[in-house]
């Protein structure tokens, strides 16, 4: 290796700890301030709860067998919600690219329905379905289900026409052209569409615990704001960060264990 | 021998506001293991013609016939690799998707690997591949189903002057070896002379044949020697006055 690609390896090697470090600080600084203000009451604890007082209520709720009971009942639903709406998304973006002209009636439709805030239909569900899990996976798909299809679909229609062609005049059948060319070109949009779907699951999953439930960390925001226990709120909140933080963690660890096994054009 | 007789060929293309007319009443024949050269600007009508000749499109009138069942090998100006696919999987797509991977087939795959230098990458992506390797790896896909009659679509034009002159050659040493008839569709004349038989000028749209050229250099030497010879200037510069350049 010669001394200019060594110091070259080197200062990426700075700049890669140098934001590793700051992210660190910043994080540090944050709870450190924030306990220390509480503690001095410059903030009003009560309200802004500590970092303590978040450890302290996250111990008693491990005590109590309680925190893996809702971390449990939410993640169960988000991973449902999310396989569904990957299946679901996946056959309808499918369907829309083998026969466009059902896209094409259907598309103002889906246009509405995607720009309705869903949380206004939330009455309405728990009516329809009752107030349990069903009525949660069900406001999770209305949340994720269209973007997975538009993502999924619009992938689909970006397949190189030149490719296309090819497969054509190679004779090929509907099923390989769908299989071994429309789908791996799709790849990309794919994963998009998990990354996607699963923080939209969440969000979904959320505001239906949020309406209706017994359990889950929408329910443990719920109770402790209503109880007025902002601990157990902040708790909720921090939980969720962790489970969002390790479910999108998780599409991204699949998306290099793909892009391994299936290398992508440079450009 | 006549191997495709192309009879009275016209194709109107239409759009809300406009009638194109793209084709009009085209008549030539491709023979038997000949390289029929076809040359216009763009927006000729080429590639709905070679469209026409592999059935993507069908046209509005006319008709095609040949002497024989034809195998239609197609290579276009992108190589159209599958970029999931590593080089031997690209290269077998063609069977694959006929289904015909018989052991004679596969074993002609990696005669062709061999013989052009892609053996050793075989398990390599197209991505770590030059643009000249990339375009080989398309002809041999081409190459795979034994096909009777060559479409080459303006196969050259994204790669550089170097390697298009080098897998000019290329090409036309493996088209002369195995006798292949072969249309090449082009806009560069140079490219044209310098790898055809015959060739066919046609008019800017709606598109007609303006003339019909025998390209007299002798069929042994390589394109590359071929641009050298006084006929080829001489049929270049008359091609250049039959073409309706778009100013």
């Amino acid at each position: 290796m010669s001394p200019e690609q060594k110091k070259y390896l080197a200062n990426i090697r700075k700049k890669d700890l140098l934001v590793k470090f700051a992210q660190i600080f910043l994080l540090v600084t944050f709870i450190i301030s924030w306990e220390l203000l509480a503690r001095y009451e410059i903030i009003d604890s009560f309200i802004f709860s500590s970092p303590s007082e978040i450890i302290k209520t996250l111990i008693n709720l491990y005590n109590d067998n309680n925190l893996f009971k809702h971390i449990y009942t939410t993640s169960i639903e988000v991973i449902i919600a999310f396989s569904a709406s990957l299946i679901i998304g996946f056959l309808i973006a499918l369907l829309f690219y083998i026969f466009p002209l059902i896209k094409r009636i259907l598309d103002p439709f889906i246009t509405m329905i995607n720009s309705l805030p869903k949380v206004a239909l939330g009455p309405l569900i728990i009516i329809w379905m009752g107030a349990n899990v069903k009525s949660i996976i069900f406001m999770a798909l209305l949340i994720n289900l269209i973007v997975t299809i538009i993502t999924i679909h619009n992938g689909m229609l970006a397949t190189d026409a030149d490719k296309i062609k090819l497969f054509k005049v190679l004779g090929a059948s509907k099923k390989d052209m769908i299989t071994k060319l429309i789908i791996p070109s799709a790849k990309n949009e794919i994963i998009s569409a998990l990354k996607l779907d699963i923080s939209m699951s969440l969000i979904g999953v959320i505001m239906g615990e949020f309406l209706s439930c017994k359990q889950g960390i929408g329910y443990l925001i719920l109770y402790g704001t209503q109880v007025f226990n902002l601990s157990l709120v902040m708790c909720g909140i921090f939980i969720l960060l962790l489970l969002s933080f390790i479910f999108y963690e998780s599409i991204n660890i699949l998306d290099k264990k793909l892009a391994k096994s299936t290398i992508q054009p440079l450009d | 021998m006549i191997l495709i007789n192309v009879s009275n060929i016209s194709k109107t293309y239409h759009t809300p506001t406009k009638e194109v007319i793209a084709l009009d009443d085209l008549n030539f024949t491709i023979n038997e293991g000949e390289i029929l050269g076809i040359v216009g600007t763009s927006g000729c009508g080429k590639s709905t013609l070679l469209n026409i000749l592999t059935n993507l499109e069908k046209s509005d009138r006319g008709s095609i016939t040949s002497s024989k069942s034809i195998v239609i090998g197609y290579m276009m100006q992108n190589d159209a690799l599958l970029p999931w696919l590593n080089v031997y999987d690209n290269a077998i797509l063609g069977l694959k998707l006929k289904k015909i991977t018989t052991k004679d087939n596969l074993a002609y795959v990696d005669n062709l690997l061999k013989k052009y230098g892609l053996y050793e990458f075989k398990n390599e992506y197209p991505n770590s591949l030059s643009g000249g390797m990339r375009q080989r790896v398309a002809l041999i896909r081409t190459l795979a189903i034994r096909p009777n009659i060559l479409l080459l679509d303006e196969p050259f034009s994204k790669l550089d002057i170097d390697s298009r002159i080098t897998i000019s050659d290329d090409v036309y040493k493996i088209i002369k070896e195995l006798g292949i008839t072969t249309v090449l569709i082009s806009h560069d004349i140079a490219e044209s002379i310098s790898l055809s038989d015959r060739i066919i000028v046609l008019t800017k749209r709606p598109g007609k044949i303006k003339n019909i050229y025998e390209v007299n250099i002798n069929e042994e030497t390589i394109p590359s020697k071929r641009r050298n010879s006084e006929y080829f200037l001489e049929l270049y510069q008359t091609i250049w006055g039959d073409i309706d350049h778009v100013s």
